[in-house]
């Protein structure tokens, strides 16, 4: 763009609906937007995200000649990708649009006060525009994609997820921390419902991971390091004390959990008192037969001020290992101590009537008066009959929650992802990014995200392979422009943005003296800008000259 | 879909897109037709809370951004009669009425059916009264209510006093009405026909038959008056819906309807309980149910939260009936099993959180696709191959196979995508080689 041409501003000012139109007066906003200097063109529009008002924006930047657009509607972060493409298909640099919040930051916390309400939209609009009028047309950066995958975590999600991509043509390595593949499958005997066995499952999977020569199974290993960015990290992968390095595009996590020892919980002691879990390898063995009363007790360790989440497939697990004692020994009592049965969907709601069927009694308890074992007995207020019962117990299961594996933590920084306040994997959106991470090209499957059983692990499985795919099947990739620069010039070389970066995209060159940042590792979070001593360190699409356009604007009031 | 012919890698399939009557290469979706357009219809969107035109956009995000319109409605296509309204205002030229179905063939390698569900109609359930007691809403109808952009602007508004509103607007055209009719005979006889009146109840005048039907007229317009006064009374006190119950297991977990849970409805009722509190703050809501099922991330939390800072009640238990009290304020009859007492608790609205059904016209379609389906209507898969059907090639994913709710769908959408691509890669590296 020529120096001199003269900046043309299109604001385009959201009605979304009576969200923002209902507590804030459009037309004084749009009159006002016009009285700003650079401002060439303004439209209010009832959804500007709705094709309508796409098109409208697209229309007015060629009708208009604008070159630049402001858009006061939500967020950007749902809605900024949109207006920008709709700049790009028109012609415009993307970079050269600036999104301002009237409605979550404005209009949905004053909507008591229309006439402050709108004088604050006016200002943010003011602030925007002055922004805009300093935005520079950004670049950018084209990324060549290496087609092949590295999926940590050997069990029925990674495998899953390792056949699925190999199918589809990628090369996948595939790293198991134990000696053979299958994960959790392996201490199971039957899954809910249906009673398959877990070993076939397994032993049908592996077959297929076996078949696929794009595999590359490596057992016995872990990931020690990762370097690299989305189409081009390289693993280094340990296996019995050697290590080798590995290309790949993208990163799927399926590491599973792991099962909480009920220890120091209703007299947990392995023997009389055991854990769900344990009792899956029992049943394999066959129920000793003088066992002839078994009681359940759910969410031992769970939904507690402890552990708050519920582990969503125990109740599941306890109702198919009752029906197998029962089926087993018609004669055996068993009964499952429950707060809410969380038998949800068609499966598993049928696994629970064909329990009560087959006699497996149910019996609610309140946290606040917890079942009470001891001397072969459960003891436990029942409320329907008002009393407490003392229900006779050969054995005593406890239901316990899955809970994050202690690699997790190493895992998560290793790949620079998050984990949630329970230790688990945190995806990019709880509803609509369930397998992605904020980071790009890293994803995650299975019970490592949260509690899954295996029809909810096999389809993560296939859904990260098919986010992955969505990256591996592109031929190149860009980055986005807003990244942070540093003038070799004027910076001192004293490393203070390297120590704040979080993301290791800044590196020190010894022999010129300064920083200088990876594009493609940066994620524009302006912790160096911030940190820079020397105002070397920038933002593009946020320099210091653009923010104080900004914050003058505020104070002029 | 109307034919499906091939197999796996290599399907013929035969779609009708039906007419629209307006030209989706011409529409800019600006909305004037519909802004002059002379008929209104029930808002479907707005589960008939609402009305729209017939020529229509189903909601405003709708993609693409082209009005259609409803056909039955319209009066020249529906009705035979003469408009034309929309094709005269629109500046695009757009409206089609000659507009016919169009047949459309296609070529792919796999099909996945992501149809959804349809929500059950809980006027079946007697004990209920839905249908037949106003406040007595479904979660997908209160959702509307909640909406911002919705038939009350997010206003908790009864669907009672609704009613009452629009019986007021409505009374007042016609007491309007009448009252200009009686005007002629004031006018006439140079007195006021409330004066008149009560000279004729006195006996101080005998009316001729012209007075006679002036007074007729008249006690009808003082009758009409005098209900909208009433009404105007009861309408002053009218608050928004400030007590809810939410009844879970609305036709899911229910031998004579459907027997599975439907998996989604307690979080719904969580989170429609969490916005009403947010939208008036004197709100308190009651979520009745056998178990809550709070089992997705971060579920059970939410749930927890809705209890200690939106001061939800959770009662167990399944509520046996619903009856209309005074103020037609539902009574929500349960058996307290905490204290196992059968108690009635009157509340402002009542919600019920109804079943997931398979989506209307899916047995149909299964027809056409050649799978089978479970017992219940769903898709059948297996819990091994959770995204394949019985046909190789043919793949699901959402409540089309089972109710789920979104994270759970967005992750099937994703891997039934990985399903199809499977195939669809291998069958084209085949024909390379």
């Amino acid at each position: 763009m020529p120096d001199k041409e003269e900046v043309r501003i299109g604001v385009f000012v959201c009605h979304c609906g009576s969200n923002i139109a209902g507590y804030i007066n459009i037309d004084t906003l749009v009159e006002y937007a016009k009285t700003l200097p650079n401002v060439a063109f303004v439209q209010p529009n009832l959804y500007t995200c709705s094709e309508g008002g796409i098109n409208e924006i697209k229309k007015s930047i060629k009708a208009e000649n604008l070159n630049r657009v402001v858009v006061a509607s939500c967020t950007p972060r749902t809605h900024e990708p949109l207006f920008r493409s709709a700049c790009a298909e028109a012609g415009l640099n993307p970079y050269l649009f600036e999104m301002v919040n009237i409605r979550d930051q404005c209009s949905w916390v004053h909507m008591q006060q229309k006439e402050e309400g709108t004088h604050k939209a006016a200002d943010l609009i003011r602030m925007g525009v002055a922004k805009a009028a300093a935005l520079e047309p950004l670049q950018e950066n084209e990324l060549s994609i290496t087609r092949g995958a590295l999926v940590i975590g050997g069990g029925i999600a990674g495998m899953s997820a390792a056949t699925s991509l190999a199918r589809m043509g990628y090369r996948v390595y595939l790293v198991e921390k134990q000696d053979r593949l299958g994960g959790m499958l392996n201490n199971l005997g039957t899954l809910a419902p249906g009673h398959l066995p877990a070993a076939d499952v397994v032993a049908e999977k592996i077959g297929e991971v076996k078949a696929l020569s794009g595999i590359d199974v490596r057992t016995s290993s872990t990931v020690t390091a990762l370097d690299g960015y989305i189409g081009n990290f390289r693993a280094t992968i340990e296996t019995g004390g050697k290590e080798d390095s590995v290309m790949v595009g993208v990163v799927v996590v399926a590491i599973g959990a792991d099962v909480l020892k009920p220890e120091g919980y209703y007299k947990y002691d392995g023997q009389r008192v055991i854990s769900q879990f344990e009792l899956e390898g029992r049943l394999r063995q066959g129920l000793d037969e003088s066992i002839r009363s078994v009681v359940m007790i759910q969410c031992v360790g769970a939904r507690s001020p402890e552990r708050k989440y519920c582990s969503r497939i125990c109740c599941q697990t306890a109702v198919k290992n009752a029906m197998l004692i029962r089926e087993a020994n018609p004669k055996a009592h068993v009964s499952i101590l429950y707060r809410d049965m969380q038998m949800y969907g068609v499966e598993n709601e049928t696994l629970f009537r064909q329990a009560k069927a087959k006699g497996v009694r149910f019996m609610y308890y309140d946290p606040k008066q917890p079942p009470e074992v001891g001397g072969g007995h459960v003891k436990v207020f029942h409320q329907l009959m008002g009393k407490e019962m003392d229900l006779p117990a050969d054995l005593v299961t406890l239901s316990t929650p899955l809970v994050a594996r202690p690699d997790a933590d190493p895992i998560a920084k290793l790949l620079r992802v998050p984990l949630d306040e329970n230790k688990f994997f945190l995806e990019g959106h709880v509803k609509l990014k369930p397998l992605d991470f904020a980071t790009d090209g890293v994803f995650l499957c299975g019970s490592c995200r949260y509690p899954a059983n295996v029809r909810e692990a096999v389809a993560q499985g296939l859904g990260a392979a098919s986010r992955a795919a969505t990256l591996l099947s592109k031929e190149k990739m860009f980055t986005s422009g807003i990244v942070a620069r540093i003038n070799d010039e004027t910076c001192i070389g004293c490393q203070g943005c390297q120590d704040v970066c979080p993301y290791q995209a800044i590196w020190f060159d010894d022999k010129a003296g300064v920083c200088k940042v990876n594009s493609v590792l940066c994620k524009g979070c302006g912790a160096c800008s911030a940190t820079c001593p020397s105002g070397s360190a920038q933002l593009k699409g946020f320099t210091s000259k653009q923010l104080m356009n900004q914050i003058d604007e505020v104070l002029a009031a | 879909m109307e034919k499906v012919e091939g197999d796996a890698g290599n399907f013929k399939i035969t779609v009708r897109k039906k007419a629209r009557y307006v030209d989706d290469s011409k529409c800019t979706g600006c909305g004037s037709c519909a802004e002059k357009c002379p008929t209104s219809v029930i808002d479907d969107y707005n589960e008939g809370l609402a009305e729209r035109k017939a020529i229509y956009k189903y909601f405003a995000q709708g993609i693409p951004s082209v009005f259609t319109i409803d056909a039955p409605h319209c009066r020249q296509l529906g009705q035979g009669k003469k408009c034309g309204v929309c094709a005269k205002v629109c500046q695009a030229g757009a409206v089609d009425f000659e507009q016919k179905d169009q047949i459309i063939e296609f070529e792919v390698g796999a099909i996945i059916s992501a149809v959804g569900y349809q929500v059950f109609d809980p006027s079946v359930i007697p004990e209920y009264g839905y249908g037949k007691i106003d406040n007595v809403v479904t979660a997908i109808e209160f959702e509307r209510l909640l909406s911002a952009s919705g038939p009350t602007g997010g206003h908790l508004d009864r669907p009672s006093d609704m009613k009452t509103e629009k019986e007021i607007g409505e009374l007042k055209k016609q007491v309007n009405k009448a009252g200009k009719g009686l005007q002629r005979f004031e006018e006439k006889f140079r007195e006021a026909s409330a004066e008149f009146h009560k000279k004729v109840e006195s006996g101080a005048v005998s009316p001729d038959d012209e007075q006679v039907e002036w007074m007729t007229k008249y006690a009808e317009f003082a009758g009409m008056e005098s209900r909208l006064h009433s009404l105007e009374e009861k309408a002053a006190k009218f608050d928004v819906a400030t007590h809810l119950a939410f009844i879970q297991c609305v036709g899911s977990r229910d031998f004579r309807f459907y027997p599975f849970c439907s998996g989604y409805c307690c979080m719904h009722s969580v989170k429609e309980a969490i916005i009403a509190k947010e939208h008036e703050s004197r709100t308190n809501s009651f979520v009745f149910g056998m178990d809550i099922r709070a089992v997705g991330k971060g579920f059970e939390e939410y749930k927890v939260r809705g209890g200690k800072e939106s001061g939800i009640q959770y009662i167990r238990g399944r509520v046996a009936e619903i009856t209309e009290g005074p103020d037609n304020n539902p009574l929500v009859w349960y058996e307290d099993t905490r204290v196992r007492e059968v108690k009635a608790k009157e509340v402002d609205m009542v919600i019920l959180a109804t079943a997931c059904s398979p989506a209307r016209g899916l047995d149909k379609l299964a027809g056409i696709l050649d799978i089978e389906l479970d017992e219940y209507g769903f898709i059948k898969t297996n819990p091994i191959n959770p995204l394949d059907t019985t046909r190789k090639g043919v793949f699901t994913c959402g409540c089309a196979q089972a109710p789920m709710d979104i994270p759970e769908s967005v992750a099937q959408a994703s891997s039934a995508a990985a399903r199809a691509a499977e195939l669809v890669i291998q069958i084209e590296e085949k024909q390379v080689a």
